[in-house]
């Protein structure tokens, strides 16, 4: 099996608790050497991640947590965010996702469900489990662009 | 580094300046939303909003300005966005955002 380090933290569903999971994410991303670009990315997405089942999850609940799961990997680094307190149509949600058109009027603007969109746009792989509760997976790799030139140094000095 | 959101408004004859300084995300966003929005009601203002400080931004904040600037359609006013860093500017333009709402970064914010 595949080595690596595993970080989980709970926080309440709320959303004074984003900006905790956001320091989180970065000090684990910058421990694992990720670039400045990317620790923001990953900032974002999961914030993104964080703030849809803080606000999905426990809309007629008051108490609620959400599961924060870092898997630490060689090459990359997986995000898992669960609620366990419910699930939203992913059908109804995938509709809403996609970027501004030019020649949408002002009027029919949304103002939200942007978050999936930006989640798939920051990260290199997102996967959504919706049976118990909502699960979003997300993988971003670390620094894509240097592993073959890694290869090549190895193979020269052998 | 400040997890937290400043809104300063100065008021002048015919328009605004929103400063801020923080991040913008879902736990500051009504803040910022409730401080705009009033803004946006006046007829012909110019709202113009400084994002020079702020350091993070996510789609919570994308949904503030474009309910700002949905108001100012229905109110004639004036919605302008000023000196924003680079990684927030990013956001407007991957969303594609930034063809809709006016967005001056000829001086780019700093870190």
């Amino acid at each position: 099996m595949e080595d690596f380090d595993f970080i989980e933290i709970k926080v309440p569903a709320k959303a004074e608790y984003v900006g905790v999971v956001r320091l989180t994410t970065s000090g684990i991303a910058n421990r694992m050497g990720f670039s400045y670009e990317e620790i923001e990315d990953l900032k974002v997405a999961i914030s993104e991640a964080m703030t849809n089942a803080a606000t999905h999850a426990y809309d007629d609940k008051e108490e609620g947590e959400v599961t924060v799961g870092f898997g630490l990997y060689e090459d990359r680094l997986e995000v898992m965010v669960a609620d366990h307190g419910g699930s939203f149509d992913l059908s109804v949600v995938k509709q809403d996702i996609g970027p501004y058109q030019q020649h949408e009027s002002v009027e029919n603007l949304r103002e939200g469900g942007f978050g999936l969109f930006l989640i798939d746009a920051l990260m290199d792989k997102v996967e959504i489990k919706n049976d118990y509760g909502v699960i979003v997976l997300m993988t971003k790799y670390l620094h894509e662009n240097e592993v073959g030139l890694d290869d090549d140094q190895i193979s020269t000095t052998q | 580094m400040n997890i937290n959101l400043e809104v300063e408004v100065v008021n002048q004859e015919s328009s605004a300046l929103v400063s801020l300084t923080g991040e913008i995300d879902a736990y500051t966003a009504p803040k910022l939303k409730d401080a705009l929005l009033p803004l946006t009601k006046r007829e012909g203002y110019l709202v113009e909003v400084n994002l020079d400080k702020v350091t993070y931004m996510d789609s919570t904040g994308l949904g503030v300005f474009v309910g700002a600037l949905k108001s100012t359609k229905e109110h004639n006013s004036q919605l302008k966005l000023v000196q924003l860093q680079d990684r927030v500017l990013r956001l407007f333009e991957i969303t594609g955002l930034d063809s809709i709402i006016t967005i001056d970064s000829t001086v780019r914010g700093g870190n």
